[in-house]
């Protein structure tokens, strides 16, 4: 299984909003929802490959800024067009005060 | 063939032939395009979401939509019907297009159903495939105004301008239309349709085109039913006769502009339009900062406008200005296709890139 990777401080992301986050070749969207929660999925809109952490976060939900296509950022799934397949997710958490990511 | 008659010859705009093949070939097609720049926290705030200007525009749409045909009915068969019906056409056969607009791309509103109910109503209104347009808007999001990849490039090279005007009352527009509803109603899709709209998305294409032409073929029987005009006064007629505000400002977006660049700045318009016009086009008239950033509500857009005016060309002052620079532009691409209108950045403004297209940055 893969190790757990460090992505920034917790305050390095607003509630309800999103970064950026680039491994190796992959690129990452990292949220933290309202709630103190974090959560990753894949960085790229599975329509056009488009950076999600440009996009619009609201509530459990990511807008792609370019064709408005929504995801629920917390399970992955394609909800509203023109985005059809779900993105992958990727297990997060917040370890003393930093977000860590295992991808 | 003449140079004369190669210049003039029509560019191939279909998505299935050279043209297409030529813009993924180049990397045009699904590129990266030019952003201006803001600050994230300034971007959130300019994309937030809410209900209150669209439920107040649209209460205030329906409502005047009501009480203009029930003024037209009630003065059918006088002279004071005619101000009801200029009205209400223009409310029906032009204001459809941008709640279309904004309502498919979920912007409107915040609450989504909302989006949704408005987007269907306003499709039906306007005579377009509420499934297949959802997916020819997004293409022109990703390729906007690149030929053989843009389903909806209003003017094509070279233009014919004379038929530009009879789209001011619908022909053959409202026509065409209504054809390629009938067309899908019968589960046909032409090869740039299935080009662009997903085959899984298909039967319900075909299933909205047949709600859509049972209920204009209702109101053509019932008027002949009742002998009287009052039932195509209320469905479909209006985009005839109330479609002009629309086609006027549609016109406008990417007339006489470049094609295949990867900036906007290059290829839209941003015309300061007079509030009636913006309310009813719902600030579509920032045409340069919607395509650059489709994430900001229309309410939002005269913020956006104010915040990078600077890093975009000056903006057209009003709709007679922007006629003024577009008329003679399609005019002389009657003759020179290639030519297009290439507007000055202001000095701080960050330059056309040349190693985002071929363009010619020093050219016309």
């Amino acid at each position: 299984m893969a190790d757990w990777v460090d992505v920034c401080a917790l305050d390095g992301i607003e509630e309800e909003d999103v970064v950026r986050f680039d491994h190796g070749e992959r690129t990452f969207a990292v949220y933290r929802d309202l709630d103190g929660g974090v959560w990753c999925t894949d960085g790229l809109c599975t329509h056009e490959q488009v950076h999600l952490a440009d996009g619009l976060v609201m509530d459990d939900t990511i807008e792609c800024p370019k064709h408005n296509g929504r995801f629920d950022y917390k399970t992955g799934a394609a909800l509203r067009g023109p985005v059809c397949v779900a993105l992958a997710t990727y297990p997060a958490r917040v370890e003393n005060g930093r977000v860590q990511v295992r991808v | 063939m003449t140079l004369a008659e190669t210049e003039r010859r029509q560019r191939d705009y279909s998505l299935t032939g050279p043209g297409a093949r030529h813009a993924i070939e180049t990397g045009l097609a699904s590129a990266e395009w030019y952003h201006s720049d803001i600050p994230r926290k300034t971007m959130k705030e300019l994309m937030r979401r809410t209900d209150g200007p669209a439920t107040r525009d649209t209460i205030i749409w329906f409502g005047l939509l009501v009480l203009t045909a029930a003024g037209g009915i009630a003065t059918w068969g006088t002279w004071w019907t005619v101000p009801f019906w200029a009205v209400y056409g223009v409310l029906y056969g032009s204001a459809c297009d941008s709640r279309w607009h904004e309502c498919g791309h979920g912007t409107a509103f915040r609450t989504d159903w909302k989006n949704d109910a408005v987007y269907l109503i306003a499709s039906f209104m306007v005579m377009r495939n509420p499934v297949s347009w959802r997916w020819s808007h997004a293409r022109h999001h990703t390729d906007t105004i690149i030929v053989g990849r843009d389903p909806e490039i209003t003017v094509m090279r070279p233009p014919n301008v004379p038929r530009k005007l009879l789209y001011f009352v619908g022909i053959p527009d409202v026509f065409q239309h209504f054809w390629i509803l009938l067309r899908n109603a019968a589960g046909h899709f032409s090869a740039d349709e299935r080009d662009y709209i997903p085959d899984d998305e298909l039967p319900k294409a075909t299933a909205w085109a047949r709600r859509f032409v049972a209920i204009h073929v209702l109101a053509v029987a019932l008027a002949f039913a009742t002998w009287s005009l009052l039932p195509v006064m209320l469905i479909g007629g209006p985009r005839i006769y109330g479609t002009w505000h629309m086609v006027m400002t549609g016109l406008l977006q990417h007339g006489g502009l470049a094609e295949d660049v990867l900036d906007h700045r290059l290829n839209s318009r941003t015309v300061l339009m007079n509030p009636v016009s913006r309310w009813i086009y719902w600030n579509m008239n920032y045409h340069v900062e919607h395509h650059m950033f489709p994430m900001v509500p229309y309410h939002a857009l005269p913020g956006l406008h104010d915040l990078i005016k600077d890093d975009l060309p000056p903006a057209n002052t009003s709709i007679l200005d922007g006629y003024r620079e577009m008329i003679p532009a399609l005019i002389r691409q009657e003759r020179e296709p290639d030519y297009y209108i290439r507007k000055d950045l202001p000095p701080v403004a960050r330059p056309y890139r040349a190693e985002f297209h071929a363009l010619d940055v020093a050219g016309h």
